[in-house]
């Protein structure tokens, strides 16, 4: 038995066979133990280490396994980030069925999953542009429905993401070439100025990510949460490597400075195109826009924090998109809107469903007692300790998403005629989000609670790690 | 000096293929084209892989124009129809200068781009440049998901000319005929979504 096996191979055969149920629900369960299951043996199984079973009988999982003369590694250092995306990604498929698209998310995203942990697994470690491209293909089903025509975001995503490819696979080639000759400041460059753009055009940084709000209006909320959390955080995980293998990149002295005005970018933009928009769904692209931003500065910040406050932003974002995209897509289900003027006065109807989404959007922006408080604090903390007038962009950016958050709960209040309050949505849907809301608020007075997960997170970048 | 002839008959002939697709409204000829630009693709690429190797990019390259247009030609007949459009109405003109200065910044950019990949000659980096920079104007004029596959397609077997100089190893090879296949299949689920009134909502 080999590690690969157990977290690439296994979920690759397994994505086959979710096609099968016929009953959303069913799918949704079978889809979120097996991830759940993914996640326990990534967190308790040793790997490299003999297991002894009884008196005769002992097994060992090898970390690596050779494909086409290339190998895929999973070693024990990786085993916490495997575990903590399988977990997440469970409470996706959980929630999937709620969403009404259990029977495309789960298979597509139990693939697309596996795909991603081998482009991270891959030796060398450029191959994974290939491998992350795959996964692009494969979510394109799930962000156009078989009985909808494609429209102008999906047609966009594939376009932006498939160009990064050749940017990051040539430009791994000329980081070979500068490893060989340090000294030659013209091919660094060229190196890093490839690898940006292949970079910009993954993460969609501004102004590569038209496609985000536009998908958030044509394809289900949860589907485009899904990507939107995954994509990127592999995203991110892969751009560590990269970190991580080349030292000169790690030092080059621009980097800081190239991060952080990038990350201000995202967040101002997002955080003010958010505040102006009169559609729930590009209210919630923008904000994930803002997450991007957040996360490209906490890697600014690497030479104080090394990845502490990149990991801290993780879970709660992942949550807050979670549960922001099952209440958009709950109330899109039933209200066929998620336009301003359609909503009015949905507070009293979706009393649940819509605190939910509020809390996630209050999250975002890191408001006190909330999930999203204790990293965006910290990110904050250590940004105006570096640069005064970058920390004030970063309140600019979140009194932005407070904007967009109050005129949301203005709309959803504003009910047309005196009417009462019932609960709309049904028991499976109120319930998944009523546990989402106990833990954006649990997380937010208790944020320890996460430290024996993240605190072994780092080290599967040991020149990050610090 | 045969091999290096042959060379620029491929580029002229990948410049023809992709300035068709910019201005045929025929999908018919798009995909013709398509195939026959692997030809030019398979030849630039053996000069630095081995013959087998680089057959592997033709007969994809095949599969996937066979995708395409079996997916195409299965649509409903009144979609098949080509556009009644004879006259150089809708921008043709435009797109023809267009590719006229693509086609003249790929050759401008070449000399810096064989400083930069030594070992590499002149008709290959043409070559690559010329699909890139017309598969990125493709991808600049349309939405419509045939058109934008063909697009990417044309821009990836670019790339790949180019990356064929540096990179030999089988498992790019086998990973990059993967995408390009995905491509064809994303193609061909694109063309035929929605398509089909009878299909419902899954769930």
């Amino acid at each position: 038995m080999n590690a690969p096996l157990i977290w690439i191979g296994i979920p690759l055969i397994l994505s086959v066979l979710l096609w099968l149920p016929r009953r959303a629900n069913i799918t949704a369960l079978l889809g979120g133990s097996s991830a759940l299951i993914f996640a326990m043996l990534a967190w308790f199984l040793p790997i490299d280490i003999a297991i002894r079973v009884n008196a005769i009988f002992s097994f060992k999982i090898v970390s690596s396994i050779e494909i086409l003369g290339r190998q895929i590694s999973i070693t024990p250092a990786d085993q916490p980030l495997v575990a903590l995306l399988y977990s997440l990604t469970a409470i996706w498929f959980f929630g999937s069925s709620a969403a009404y698209i259990a029977r495309r998310l789960v298979p597509i995203g139990m693939a697309m999953l596996a795909l991603l942990i081998a482009s991270l697994a891959v030796q060398p470690f450029l191959y994974a542009a290939l491998i992350i491209q795959t996964a692009i293909l494969i979510a394109v089903p799930l962000l156009s429905p078989p009985e909808v025509k494609p429209k102008r975001g999906v047609i966009r995503f594939l376009i932006y993401q498939t160009i990064a490819m050749p940017f990051i696979l040539f430009s791994g080639w000329l980081l070979a070439g500068v490893e060989s000759s340090p000294g030659d400041i013209e091919l660094l460059t060229q190196a890093a100025v490839l690898l940006a753009l292949g970079f910009a055009f993954l993460l969609a940084i501004f102004p590569l990510y038209t496609w985000i709000p536009l998908l958030m209006e044509e394809a289900s909320p949860y589907a485009v949460g899904f990507i939107l959390w995954l994509l990127p955080n592999i995203t991110f995980l892969f751009a560590l490597g990269f970190l991580d293998r080349y030292a000169w990149l790690r030092e080059y002295p621009q980097l800081p400075n190239a991060l952080r005005s990038a990350g201000l970018l995202m967040v101002l933009t997002g955080g003010i195109w958010s505040a102006f928009q009169r559609h729930l769904g590009r209210m919630m692209g923008y904000a994930a826009i803002v997450n991007t931003g957040f996360s490209l500065l906490s890697l600014s910040l690497l030479a104080d924090h090394q990845l502490s406050t990149f990991f801290l932003l993780q879970i709660p974002q992942a949550l807050g998109l979670i549960i922001w995209s099952l209440a958009l897509s709950i109330l899109k289900i039933h209200e066929r809107s998620l336009e301003f003027k359609k909503v009015q006065g949905m507070l009293q109807r979706y009393p649940i469903i819509l605190s939910g989404l509020l809390l996630a959007h209050l999250s975002a922006m890191g408001l006190p007692l909330l999930a999203g408080f204790p990293p965006i604090i910290a990110l904050w903390e250590g940004l105006a300790r570096q640069n005064l007038l970058a920390a004030f962009w970063v309140g600019l950016a979140v009194a932005s998403l407070l904007t967009g958050a109050l005129r949301t709960l203005a709309v959803l209040v504003m009910s047309p005629k005196d009417e009462g309050w019932t609960l709309n949505g049904s028991w499976v849907q109120n319930t998944l989000i009523s546990i989402g809301i106990f833990f954006i608020l649990l997380l937010g007075l208790f944020p320890q609670i996460l430290y024996p997960l993240l605190a072994n997170l780092p080290l599967t970048f040991e020149h990050l790690s610090g | 000096m045969t091999s290096q002839i042959i060379s620029w008959i491929a580029v002229s002939f990948l410049f023809a293929a992709t300035l068709s697709f910019l201005i045929t409204e025929d999908w018919r000829w798009s995909l013709t084209f398509l195939a026959l630009l692997y030809l030019g693709v398979f030849w630039l690429t053996q000069l630095h892989w081995t013959f087998s190797m680089a057959a592997v990019k033709l007969v994809t390259g095949w599969m996937v124009a066979t995708i395409l247009g079996i997916t195409r030609s299965a649509l409903d007949p009144n979609l098949v129809s080509v556009p009644e459009s004879s006259s150089w109405s809708h921008g043709k003109l435009f797109r023809i200068f267009t590719a006229a200065l693509a086609f003249f910044i790929a050759l401008s950019t070449t000399p810096t781009i064989i400083k930069l990949l030594p070992g590499i000659g002149i008709p290959e980096v043409t070559g690559s440049l010329i699909l890139m920079t017309m598969g990125l104007l493709l991808l600049g004029l349309t939405i419509r998901p045939l058109k934008v596959v063909i697009g990417l397609l044309a821009f990836i077997a670019g790339f790949e000319i180019l990356y064929a100089a540096v990179e030999n190893a089988t498992l790019v090879a086998a990973l990059l005929a993967l995408v390009n296949l995905g491509l064809a299949l994303v193609g061909a689920y694109l063309l035929t979504a929605g398509t089909d009134e009878n299909i419902g909502p899954q769930e």
